[in-house]
């Protein structure tokens, strides 16, 4: 299992406030009730009890508060997400408050760096400076973007960060190839979404091939699926609705993700939207359950906030960070494991905004206890770009994070007492060596690895190499059996993933 | 493994006595650089040369681990530290042994500062390069500091300081040196937080060390 870090969580509602903010959300759906686009939906709604009346296109749901009530009860606080190497297995439990650090999201821009030389024009001084370019992205870059978070030690978990748009890519063939992908490139958990529900028991054969048989997929499922069910404010999708029913029926971990904007698709206060995303997330946990007790899901919380000039999202906001932990404080409330988000950079390319918007929501979202924390790695322009450069910045930062949120060590006096003595009693005064016994115990930040000694900043050219080490690395793939099986048994993946890429 | 390997390792472990813990866990308790030292010597015809080799060879080790982001700092200090310790124990025997020193170098935090710990590293660390140091403290008088260097046939002089209020007295210090004519015959390092390569040729001393390895490298280069 993955050590993640765990913290002691801070709060930012209080208890009172959680309350309110629960009755509201049951008050929502009671009172105000949910838009259902989805027929299988409602009619699962509506033999639970709840009142559902037809109307143009869709069905009014509204949910009385004991049905959410006995959904919440009984979802599982504890979901185990499996991984080709075992050691990379993920136990999120509500009741621990470890946080693992995740990838996501699918961004539409690959976005490449190379370095130039400028020479100042009394031809003095060189400097090396990066040009960056966005092009769509392919297969290639999402093996490249796999492979890479196989060796970021800060990264627990795969959520694809690149959507593939190769001309081969259709929406018949594009989940199969997508998780083919992924799992090829990386031993660690692999989750993503779904575009065709055709595809579904495609990519689940594929899975069972991988894990060893059905049951063996069932102990360790090396995969788990996200569904935004939620259209927001408070509707509920035909498609991916219909994809959180069948993913349940098949027994699979499955994310309920919904992301308003507050401002636009939910209210801009805190208590509004935090009451809106909190009565969506639980409509969703709530169909989970109904279609069957038990259901392995993950309180998906993607708050964000309205950007004033453009109402385009904003990651880079305080507010997004402040939603995000009054969401991961409900969701311990209900005992169920947080898929929350941090590290979206609203400028597009790396660099001093990036790293500072980024930072400041790995910080105050993870400190709060989140078990999964998503779009962690390399997100750029809000949720558009990936950038394996930044990733690798992003995974550095995290790893700062991570020492700053350990808990504090059993405090050992007689230790601390016995050092300050001997030193005291020592010529230079001097406590360096005692350094070395706890740095070996990982206690210690070893410092930034992209550090200029001289006049510039050199994080992004330094970065750069390290990303070119970490690719070089051999890839760790499916084993040839498998691979063999797959590529003789699973229909529609491209001829050319055969062959290494 | 010989003697002089075990002091090589100790050295490359950074562990000066034998309850020091090394940079590889588990070794508490087990002879460090200063008890095999003291066997050798106890030997009826100690081997000073290969001895002195010994641990030339683990702190070479120990600066190429360094250079390679292995070891850091604290892990250097301690090596220094243990070779500093060796150092001590075979002074009395280098001359026996027809070992030159490397030379003296004084060292001192000037008149008015009372921080030492930039100043300890440093005699730390030229210790275990194999100077003879000799540490005059912190808040030591320009005219301390001269005699120092004429009394000890010093041929290199380290000045630190913290304050900008304080390092001043460095210029002082070049001055009384040239009055009472021993500038020539040393080469003047001065160091400290507030201090820059500007403000050391402002005040004519011969290098501005930003960190203690540079301390090391010009004392290294002035020797030649």
């Amino acid at each position: 299992m993955r050590e993640g870090i765990i913290v002691n969580p801070t709060s930012r509602l209080l208890d009172e406030q959680i309350q309110q903010i629960d009755l509201a959300s049951l008050a929502i759906l009671q009172n105000i009730g949910i838009e259902c686009f989805n027929e299988e939906a409602a009619g699962i709604f509506a033999q639970a009890g709840a009142n559902v009346t037809a109307g143009e296109g869709h069905y009014q749901i509204k949910i009385p508060p004991q049905i959410v009530r006995e959904a919440i009860e009984a979802a599982q606080s504890v979901v185990r997400l499996g991984a080709r190497d075992k050691a990379n297995q993920l136990i999120l439990d509500a009741e621990i408050q470890r946080v693992y650090f995740v990838s996501g999201s699918e961004t539409n821009n690959y976005l490449e760096v190379d370095f130039a030389t400028y020479i100042s024009e009394d031809g003095g001084r060189k400097r090396r400076l990066p040009e960056f370019s966005a092009r769509p992205g392919t297969t290639h870059d999402l093996a490249d973007a796999a492979h890479l978070a196989e060796n970021l030690d800060n990264l627990d978990s795969f959520i694809r960060t690149v959507n593939i748009q190769d001309k081969e890519i259709t929406t018949e063939n594009k989940d199969v190839n997508k998780f083919f992908i992924c799992l090829d490139n990386t031993t660690k958990h692999v989750m993503g979404g779904l575009t065709s529900l055709s595809q579904l028991d495609n990519v689940l054969e594929m899975a069972e091939i991988i894990a060893g048989g059905k049951e063996a997929l069932r102990k360790n499922p090396l995969i788990s699926f996200i569904t935004c069910v939620v259209k927001s404010p408070l509707q509920l999708v035909d498609d991916t609705t219909q994809n959180l029913i069948e993913m349940v029926r098949r027994r699979m971990p499955v994310v309920i993700s919904s992301s308003p904007q507050g401002g636009s698709t939910a209210p801009i206060t805190e208590a509004g939207m935090v009451a809106q995303i909190n009565a969506e997330i639980l409509t969703g946990i709530t169909l989970a359950q109904l279609v069957r007790p038990q259901a392995p899901v993950l309180y998906g919380s993607v708050p964000n906030r309205a950007r004033l000039s453009d109402l385009y999202d904003s990651y880079g906001a305080p507010e997004f960070s402040q939603y995000n932990v009054d969401c991961v404080q409900m969701a311990r409330f209900y005992k169920i494991p947080c898929y929350s988000t941090a590290g979206v950079a609203d400028t597009k390319v790396p660099g001093i905004q990036a790293t500072m918007e980024k930072i400041i929501s790995y910080l105050y979202v993870a400190s709060s206890g989140p078990q999964y924390l998503h779009y962690a790695f390399g997100l750029l322009e809000r949720t558009a770009t990936f950038s394996p450069l930044q990733a690798v910045i992003d995974d550095e930062c995290i790893n700062l994070v991570k020492h700053l949120l350990k808990t504090p060590k059993e405090p050992d006096i007689p230790e601390a007492l016995d050092q300050i003595r001997d030193v005291m009693s020592s010529k230079m005064r001097l406590f360096t060596r005692y350094i070395r016994k706890h740095r070996r115990q990982e206690r210690l930040y070893p410092g930034y690895p992209f550090e200029s000694r001289g006049m510039e900043d050199k994080t992004l050219e330094l970065a750069s190499q390290r990303l070119d080490q970490l690719l070089a690395r051999p890839r760790r793939r499916i084993g040839e059996p498998e691979r063999e099986k797959i590529f003789k048994e699973i229909d529609g993946i491209l001829p050319w993933l055969k062959e290494e890429i | 493994m010989s003697l002089f390997d075990r002091i090589r390792t100790n050295v490359i472990e950074g562990r000066k006595v034998a309850e020091d813990e090394g940079y590889t866990e588990g070794l508490v308790g087990q002879p460090a650089v200063s008890e095999l030292v003291l066997r050798v010597l106890e030997g009826e015809e100690p081997e000073i040369k290969e001895m002195i080799d010994s641990l030339s060879s683990g702190m070479e080790e120990v600066g190429r681990r360094f250079e390679q982001g292995e070891y850091f700092i604290p892990d250097m200090l301690a090596s220094a530290e243990a070779v500093g310790e060796a150092m001590d124990l075979l002074e009395p025997h280098l001359k026996g042994a027809n070992v030159v020193s490397k030379g003296v170098f004084i060292m001192a935090t000037v008149a008015g500062d009372l921080h030492d710990i930039g100043k300890n590293i440093v005699a730390i660390m030229l210790k275990g390069a194999g100077f003879k140091v000799v540490d005059l403290g912190s808040d030591v008088a320009a005219s301390i500091i001269c005699e120092a260097v004429k009394r000890e046939e010093a041929s290199f002089v380290g000045l630190s300081a913290l304050l900008t209020t304080t390092m001043q007295e460095m210029g002082g210090v070049i001055r009384d040196l040239e009055e009472a004519g021993l500038r020539k015959k040393v080469k003047v390092l001065v160091g400290g937080a507030p201090l820059s390569s500007g403000f050391a040729d402002q005040i004519g001393a011969d290098a501005y060390c930003e960190d203690a390895f540079e301390a090391v490298r010009y004392t290294e280069e002035f020797r030649r």
